[in-house]
């Protein structure tokens, strides 16, 4: 198999690589750039380990090729928090405990991060449906949703705050 | 393995007419590369649709919609037009996956991936969608009830594939909708699809029906015959109760762990007839709509 040339642009940085053209973009970002915040869980697209944006498109890394990243941008759970600064999503599961062994977390992260860039104020049944393709086997669900759900309200809270 | 991302549809063609092995068409590739990796197909080319910009567009013709083939759910979901004229097609094509399918699965490619339980098939079929089917000879639109034969089977030829999906204008009054059984709320396969399209006239007569069935037999089933029930009625009880045994009648399910051949034929029936009421629900407040 010839290898594929890609130019893209991960986390804001431009990246350059070669890949095979049946390399996964989960592949891509865990075996040949070491960024490995991004999770494998199934390699099937059903348990949402793998969320990543492409173009700020929120998808399953291990169902895109590598290929395609070509002059896309792409983001994963590396760019979420600014150096030392977590995203008020990651305080937030801190707070509240919202993982355990940990393995889901960025997928629930960057999918949660997507949701509230589209939709700032979710109700808890929509915070679920849009996590529903994110499994996680050790928190129960339930803490996760409180921790979405209590940095939609902080987050609201401070852009009125600005505002004002 | 190739991997090739042709930028117009002409392109795409001529690199499928010739490849001499296994060529296939990756949209959002959310069962094209779930196969690959199970090692179900190898092809020695893939043809990525998606840095074609026709095929990224929904583009109004005739009244109706033409949606390329390389729209995701995700983006229909935030076209309001076309929402609000065809809510049955767009809410089965959102039920495809998680939000993350979402952001990549596209109708053509649930539609040529030909599973009997494909999610927005019945709905499309309902809707009586035709598919722009684009190849090394010239163009041609088939039905969508007419793109599959049975399971992983299209009528596609070598080297063509679908360019655009296109849904018809619609009359006043119009409305359709689809639902499907399955064990939990998301993330599964349907047990049993149902979608119907309806027309009623201004007395509130029913003018013009269509039910599809999905996951009750080898391929997507049109049911004309329950649909004739409805035509000229007003949905009361009685109609509907008709309609119903009608459609558990046309299902020729199989038994498997996810359901006897008995409980479909039932749902089929259940779910045709609440798709029914909720399509005509819609056709009257598109009325509504029209009136202002
Ligand atoms: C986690 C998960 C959950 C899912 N849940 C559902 C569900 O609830 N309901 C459901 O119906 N499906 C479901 N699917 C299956 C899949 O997501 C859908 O069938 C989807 O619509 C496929 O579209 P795609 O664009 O990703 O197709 P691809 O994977 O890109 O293609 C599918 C097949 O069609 C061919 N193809 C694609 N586009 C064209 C074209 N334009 N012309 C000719 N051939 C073409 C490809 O070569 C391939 O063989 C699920 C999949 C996953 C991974
Ligand atoms: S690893 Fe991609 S969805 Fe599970
Ligand atoms: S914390 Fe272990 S899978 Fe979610």
């Amino acid at each position: 198999m010839s290898q594929i040339h890609v130019s893209t642009t991960i986390n804001g940085d431009p990246v350059e690589y070669l890949c095979e053209p049946d390399d996964t973009l989960l592949d891509v970002l865990r075996d040949r750039l070491s960024l490995t915040g991004t999770k494998e869980g199934c390699g099937s697209g059903d348990c949402g380990a793998c969320s990543v944006t492409i173009d700020g498109r929120l998808v399953c890394a291990c169902l895109a090729l590598g290929a395609e990243a070509d002059g896309r941008k792409i983001d994963t759970i590396e760019g979420m928090a600014e150096g030392e600064k977590l995203h008020p999503l990651q305080e937030k599961f801190l707070e509240h405990a919202a993982l355990q062994c940990g393995v889901c977390t960025p997928g629930f992260l960057v999918a949660a991060k997507s949701l509230l860039e589209k939709n700032p104020s979710p109700t808890e049944t929509e915070i679920r449906y849009w996590l529903a393709g994110n499994l996680c086997r050790c928190t129960g669900y339930d803490k996760i949703i409180r921790a979405v759900m209590d940095t939609a309200k902080e987050m609201k809270g401070k852009r009125k705050g600005k505002k004002s | 393995m190739r991997y090739e991302a042709p930028t117009s549809v002409s392109e795409a063609a001529k690199l499928l007419a010739k490849e001499k092995g296994l060529a296939r068409i990756l949209a959002g590739g959310t069962d094209l590369i779930v196969q690959m990796k199970s090692g179900m197909i190898e092809p020695d080319l893939v043809v990525d649709i998606k840095r074609i910009d026709a095929l990224k567009r929904i583009k109004k013709e005739k009244g109706g919609f033409r949606v390329g083939a390389a729209v995701s759910g995700a983006e229909m979901e935030e076209h309001e037009e076309l929402c609000a004229l065809w809510p049955g097609v767009v809410e089965a094509t959102n039920l495809i996956g998680s939000t993350q399918v979402q952001g990549r699965a596209t109708m053509a490619g649930n539609l040529c991936n030909a599973s009997p339980a494909a999610d927005c098939v019945p709905a499309l079929v309902a809707a009586d969608a035709v598919a722009r089917v684009v190849g090394p000879k010239k163009g041609r639109d088939v039905p969508v009830i007419k793109m599959t034969t049975g399971p992983g089977k299209t009528t596609l030829k070598r080297g063509e594939f679908v360019e655009s999906i296109f849904l018809p204008s619609r009359k006043k009054r119009s409305g359709d909708a689809y639902l499907r059984f399955i064990p939990r709320t998301e993330m599964d396969i349907a047990v049993v699809g149902a979608g119907v399209s309806l027309t009623l006239d201004k007395n509130g007569k029913c003018s013009d029906a269509r039910l599809s069935l999905g996951a009750v037999a080898a391929k997507v089933l049109l049911v004309e015959r329950a649909a004739k029930i409805l035509i000229g009625s007003n949905l009361d009880e009685e109609t509907l109760e008709k309609f119903a045994a009608a459609a558990s009648a046309a299902a020729k399910p199989i038994d498997d762990k996810r359901g006897t051949v008995d409980f479909r034929k039932k749902v089929s029936g259940v779910l045709a007839r609440r798709a029914a009421i909720i399509a005509a629900e819609r056709a009257m407040t598109t009325e509504k709509k029209g009136k202002k």
